[in-house]
């Protein structure tokens, strides 16, 4: 078979993406079908998007994925229990905490395990300060796909000092493997609360400072305000959750409505839309900025002491010292290096506010040391359904936009 | 979440409303899951919009090999005025892996059915489109079963194309 047959194969093989069904409309006009991606800066990574063009306007799109699949639902299969964390991490690259939690939080439930109040709170603020990061990125990347490259800079400023702080606390910049099933890794080190504090004592004069170089600047209102809204219904319908939800105006937010990881011990206000179109969608995610913030502050106004992982030797490492001179500890340290802990048998959905909704981590435990599945259900992946009922009949301009504000991680789209 | 007694209660419901279709329920963990015949999916799952859970979160799909019927389809439904969440799932044999599509009615679950078909090979009837979603459209096998071999994936390059053509084979 020569290469040429190979391609025609291909080719075949494609024709199974349904173009447009009119290629001719109006006797003299010609629908043209154009190809973005997967490799375009526009697209925020690996997504491939068919859209069927008439004249500038968009008539259809479909977004075509699983360019960055790895398989690590698979992977985690073959791997302990604890041994899952960095490998689910790497789904969704900028919400790694929320990933590794929402792991640690199905395998907590299905194990009955009390988690201590102050790996609770140190947790949350992770969480948060990750929340600030991936919207960072986020606006730093739309306001670049808007030709506003300063914000960029400055959003990249920010994230920085962001990722200093989790180098700071775990080692890591990013994926840093800092949550365990039953706590956290180690305590905070000292200084790094001081750190954490100056951080957010700038950050909401940074916000605003962003939201001043936006909010009256002529070009990103006319690509942002009044653009391709969705409906609250419509949004309800495609299962499309956390900002792009809230920017319709339903206040629906995990944190308050149903509280994980003692969210309900903090003060904070739930930003919301009212049209639904770009710009809501943009003034939501950076007040959202603003109210992580204020959790993170009041956590460590209320960290409370005691323990930073479970006591429970079954399923978390015993401490160093403990291994020089307890038997007990080192055939702890043992089991737990060699095979892991087994879990109960059974099935749980955790499911808890992403940054960019909900993420729900299914498990299945058969009694083994080893998952039986663990699904991800990556609010990037769902979302993405929402691209083709938001932008048809704009111009190709404002998809771009749009794709921007809808900030899919393509990490998480294809894990 | 609905305590066992709730859960009860909403299985009967169901159960009346279409009969034959509640196989079993679970109350795990502070979480009712209601088990159903496939073929009474969609009903049940109209049903259950009804009875308030509006939003349709998450569908996904477990391989409970060696048991049989071996192939599982969740459904993870919320309802966000009363804070409530009930999963609903069946379970369908390899050798017929049928489930009839709830994507008409939640259109949530088109990529979600995709993915499940994908991974593990239940075809959803009534989907408009159910094609293969991350994997390559010439992959053969349904790689999140359990009896899915790991490794000694040929990695597509032009480069290995261009000098032995179908050198993967």
């Amino acid at each position: 078979m020569t290469t040429d047959q190979h391609i025609s194969e291909y080719r075949e093989m494609e024709a199974s993406y349904t173009l447009a069904e009119k290629t001719v409309v109006d006797g003299d006009r010609e629908l043209l079908t154009l190809n973005i991606g997967p490799h375009h800066p526009a697209t925020h990574g690996v997504l491939r998007l068919l859209v069927t063009l008439d004249g500038e306007i968009l008539r259809d799109v479909k977004p075509i994925i699983g360019y960055v699949h790895t398989g690590i639902e698979k992977t985690a299969e073959q791997k302990s229990y604890w041994k899952v964390i960095p490998v689910v991490e790497r789904m969704d690259y900028l919400s790694y905490y929320f990933n590794a939690y929402a792991f640690c939080g199905a395998v907590e439930t299905l194990l009955e395990l009390e988690v201590p109040r102050r790996a609770q709170y140190l947790r949350v603020i992770h969480m948060e300060l990750n929340r600030i990061m991936s919207h960072l990125v986020w606006l730093g990347t739309s306001a670049l796909d808007l030709g506003a490259i300063s914000v960029w800079w400055y959003c990249f400023r920010e994230r920085e000092q962001l990722l200093d702080l989790f180098e700071m606390s775990s080692g890591q910049r990013m994926h840093t493997r800092y949550f365990q099933i039953g706590g956290v890794i180690e305590d905070i080190p000292d200084g790094w609360i001081e750190m954490v504090r100056r951080f957010t004592k700038v950050m909401p004069g940074r916000a605003d400072t962003y939201g001043d170089l936006l909010n009256r600047n002529e070009i990103v209102l006319h690509r942002l305000r009044g653009v391709c809204p969705l409906s609250e219904e419509e949004l309800l319908k495609l299962g499309v959750t956390g900002p792009l939800l809230r920017a319709a105006g339903n206040p629906w937010d995990l944190r308050k409505a149903m509280p994980y990881c003692s969210y309900e011990d903090f003060e904070f206000k739930i930003p919301v839309g009212t049209q639904g179109d770009n710009y809501d969608r943009y003034a939501v995610r950076l007040a959202e900025i603003h109210e992580s913030c204020k959790i993170i502050d009041q956590a460590l106004d209320a960290l409370p002491e005691g323990p930073f992982i479970t006591e429970d030797r079954k399923v978390s490492l015993p401490p160093r010292h403990e291994l020089a001179t307890s038997m007990e500890a080192l055939i702890h340290h043992f089991k737990l290096v060699t095979e892991g802990f087994r879990v109960p048998p059974g099935e749980v959905y955790f499911p808890i506010e992403s940054p960019r909704g909900e993420l729900g981590c299914f498990v299945r435990s058969d009694g083994s040391s080893k998952p039986a599945r663990v699904h991800m259900r990556d609010p990037s992946f769902v979302n993405l359904q929402a691209t083709a009922p938001m932008v048809e009949g704009t111009l190709i301009a404002d998809m771009i936009a749009t794709l921007a504000m809808i900030d899919p991680v393509l990490g998480g789209v294809d894990r | 979440m609905p305590d066992a007694t709730g859960l009860e209660l909403l299985a009967r419901d169901l159960g009346e409303r279409t009969p034959g279709s509640i196989l079993d329920t679970e109350h795990f963990r502070g979480k009712g899951a209601v088990e159903v015949a496939p073929a009474t999916i969609v009903e049940t799952l109209l049903a259950l919009r009804e009875a308030g859970f509006t939003a349709l979160m998450s569908v996904h799909g477990v391989d409970y090999y060696p048991d049989e019927p071996r192939l599982g389809v969740h459904y993870e439904l919320l309802d966000m005025s009363k804070l409530d969440r009930v999963t609903v799932r069946l379970r369908v044999p390899t050798g017929a892996p049928h489930v009839p599509s709830v994507t008409p009615d939640w259109p949530t679950a088109n990529h979600q059915e995709r993915e499940v078909y994908d991974m593990f090979g239940v075809v959803f009837d009534g989907h408009p489109d159910m094609r293969r979603i991350l994997m390559p459209e010439d992959y053969e096998g349904h790689p999140q079963r359990r009896d899915f071999p790991i490794g000694g994936e040929p990695i597509l390059f032009t480069h290995n194309e261009a000098t032995g053509p179908r050198w993967f084979e």
